[in-house]
């Protein structure tokens, strides 16, 4: 008797939580008295082993936000930003697309950070001709499927990979061990570079995959006794963190390279000393190579009391774009259409932190810039001052038909 | 196909996979022995023994933080994360079978199993959800340790590290001391009576529960050992590390016969050495048709055929006697 008691009162306790989180938060009846909401979706893993990327894409869009809502809000709209958990799982991303297209005031989405996740969640996105502009997805398909409503404000993989495969070509490598993730992101973009270095003449010794963690002596050893110029590790700093320090510890020489998927300040926290000295591409340079940013960063680093992370500027500028889209298909007043939205987008020329961005027919920036990059010191801190190598301004390659 | 360089790299995996063997050995007794005890799989272990490598990553970055880190002799620090990591993880196995077993011990076979599941979520979210209000981090690093990343380099393709040997001589000792305590000593003895027959176990006065509570302590401060052995020499933890070497070293229970001790210990070191040479010789040998991703599928392969013809496992389930 008494423990059925005990149970019944932890179910009403259950339910009316449950019930409790059901309900709208108050903010969101409020705002709807003058013309509407407008909202803008965040997509980034907010969780997990690449929280630091993503958190990073969720304060520059908030902090964008905050800065140009100011046009739509005297239109009478109330501006608010979703951010939402992606968890870098391409089904979460998809779940929080379909949650996404349910709510009609959302109108733009920014994100993802991974290319795996974004493929998928922009199919959703697609159906509900909803606009999806990332900072970060690198990957070719995102855009070559030829979306209406898809966009990037960063550089594609087929150019980045071959940037990073000639400038170790630069550097006089004559031999490379390729390693990836197995991702969409990582497997593509180590083999673009894999082709590239190819054509240029640097002997591929290996090229491998693997989804492992925390162990990589099976890899290493084969890898060590063959020993590479350089190593090129397509795929996410957590990843490739404990690699190059195990392959460091195990007496690896080899110089050490990898795309965008590197840069974060969380791979100096991993893998300290073995990544010194290492070359990343990126798409993404640090703020301090975007002059218009540093008011960015200072305002970043008071509002968040850290760094901003690769990315957190492109998140910016993507957040700008949005809103000026937004307001363009609003002329008139009117709470505007998804559609509508999406084609103002397409149209927006815009100078931001990061550059001037147009985009082409595709969705893809006409212009893009590539980095080579060089990491100075194993302090996480000091991530940002890394050494800029090389600088190149790429127009996005058209598809082949 | 390059010969020098397969029987180049031969020690070295062996090597490599002695330290993965012996790692799959201590998470592997956690398994069996609760098997030996309650006849039931304990799934919450992979997160007792990530809970063994959170503790001694969190001394290891407090020592680094108040500066002491270098200048107390790594012996000493060493066996200290050892000895907290074994302490908490053993605590918390007993915690869990007394808080989600014991209640449910009257109940048919699935239900405790489910319980366990359920315990291995809440922890990993737990360590999650402690380590980022803690230390806003999901990935920990474990400070390398002066003399330990010291590395002998035998061959151009060999090198020893001395961590690698403390692992190897940690774990040694450790299946060492389980086995004389098991079988040597009057608190052994209980436990495998306990194993043998809870009913007339009681009825000779012993006190099954605290036998059960032991079983769960020792198997869990095993895997707490295993745990700040991992961080040790793999470095960087998260709080679903704990999966797949769980996973693994479960598999490797069976394979030596679950419930049975020595059988675990075998488990491990065929599974690990299995796994290794799979990974670095796969795509050796085919050419890079099979790269080290296939290395679980072949490694398994081995454990189903073993399983077809000794369905018991290596050294068999010890029915009778077991522990």
């Amino acid at each position: 008797m008494k423990t059925h008691r005990a149970r019944r009162v932890v179910y009403v306790a259950l339910v009316s939580l449950a019930a409790l989180c059901l309900l709208p938060p108050a903010g969101s009846r409020m705002a709807a008295q003058g013309k509407g909401t407008i909202k803008i979706a965040t997509q980034s893993p907010l969780s997990g082993g690449q929280a630091a990327l993503g958190e990073g894409i969720k304060l520059g869009a908030q902090l964008a936000l905050e800065r140009f809502k100011g046009p739509l809000e005297k239109m009478g709209f109330a501006v608010e930003l979703v951010p939402f958990d992606d968890q870098a799982k391409p089904d979460v991303g998809v779940a929080n697309a379909k949650n996404l297209i349910a709510d009609p005031n959302v109108l733009a989405v920014i994100g993802h950070l991974n290319s795996g996740v974004a493929i998928p969640a922009s199919e959703v996105y697609k159906d509900a001709s909803l606009a999806m502009i990332s900072p970060a997805n690198t990957n070719p398909t995102v855009t070559d499927r030829g979306y209406p409503n898809v966009f990037r404000v960063c550089g594609r993989d087929d150019v980045q990979g071959a940037v990073g495969a000639e400038f170790a070509k630069s550097l006089g490598v004559k031999t490379a061990y390729v390693i990836h993730d197995k991702t969409t992101y990582g497997q593509g973009v180590a083999e673009f570079f894999k082709a590239e270095a190819e054509k240029k003449g640097i002997k591929v010794l290996g090229f491998e995959g693997s989804e492992e963690r925390s162990n990589f002596d099976p890899t290493i050893t084969p890898l060590k006794a063959r020993n590479p110029e350089l190593i090129y590790f397509g795929g996410l700093y957590d990843q490739a963190g404990p690699f190059f320090g195990q392959a460091r510890e195990k007496g690896v020489k080899s110089r050490f390279m990898g795309p965008d998927g590197l840069d974060s300040s969380d791979l100096a926290k991993i893998a300290g000393r073995a990544v010194v000295g290492m070359y990343y591409t990126s798409v993404a340079g640090p703020v301090s190579v975007y002059p218009q940013a540093r008011q960015f960063a200072e305002e970043y680093r008071k509002k968040f009391g850290k760094n901003p992370e690769p990315f957190a500027a492109q998140a910016y500028d993507a957040t700008a774009i949005a809103l000026r889209g937004i307001a363009a298909a609003a002329k008139g007043g009117r709470h505007p259409d998804r559609e509508a939205v999406a084609a103002a987008i397409r149209a927006v020329k815009y100078t931001g932190i990061t550059g001037t961005i147009e985009f082409d027919g595709k969705g893809d920036p006409k212009k893009a810039l590539y980095f080579v990059l060089q990491v100075t010191s194993d302090n996480p801190e000091k991530w940002g001052e890394n050494r800029e190598v090389k600088r190149l301004l790429i127009a996005s390659p058209t598809p082949k038909m | 196909m390059d010969f020098p360089l397969l029987l180049g790299i031969f020690p070295q995996v062996l090597l490599d996979g002695l330290i993965l063997g012996f790692m799959y050995a201590l998470i592997a007794l956690g398994y069996t022995m609760v098997y030996g005890v309650l006849e039931f799989i304990n799934f919450a272990h992979s997160e007792i023994f990530v809970t063994g490598a959170f503790v001694g990553v969190e001394i290891l970055l407090s020592l680094q933080h108040a500066g002491l880190l270098d200048r107390v002799s790594p012996v000493l620090v060493l066996l200290l994360i050892l000895a907290a990591g074994m302490t908490v993880s053993g605590l918390l196995a007993v915690a869990v079978e007394r808080i989600a077993y014991r209640p449910l011990r009257g109940a048919p076979r699935l239900i405790p199993l489910i319980s366990a599941i359920g315990v291995s979520f809440f922890l990993q979210d737990l360590i999650r959800l402690v380590e980022s209000i803690w230390r806003n981090a999901f990935n920990l690093v474990y400070p390398g340790l002066e003399p330990l990343t010291r590395r002998f380099e035998l061959t151009a393709t060999v090198d020893v590290s001395v961590k690698a040997l403390v692992v190897i001589a940690a774990s040694l000792l450790m299946l060492l001391a389980l086995h004389l305590l098991v079988n040597k000593t009057r608190l052994g003895t209980a436990i495998r009576a306990v194993a043998e027959d809870q009913a007339t176990a009681s009825l000779m006065g012993i006190n099954v529960d605290r036998m059960i509570s032991i079983t769960f302590l020792i198997g869990g401060a095993m895997g707490g050992a295993a745990g700040v052995l991992f961080g040790v020499q793999y470095s960087l933890i998260n709080p679903y590390t704990g999966f797949t070497p769980g996973l693994k070293a479960f598999t490797a229970a069976v394979l030596g016969g679950i419930g049975n001790i020595p059988g675990a210990m075998t488990g491990g070191l065929v599974l690990g050495l299995l796994e290794a040479f799979a990974a670095s010789y796969l795509s050796l040998l085919t050419g890079g048709a099979f790269g080290a991703e296939y290395k679980d599928i072949f490694a398994f392969s081995v454990l189903i055929l073993i399983l077809i013809f000794r369905p018991k496992g290596l050294l068999g389930e010890v029915v009778r006697g077991r522990a």
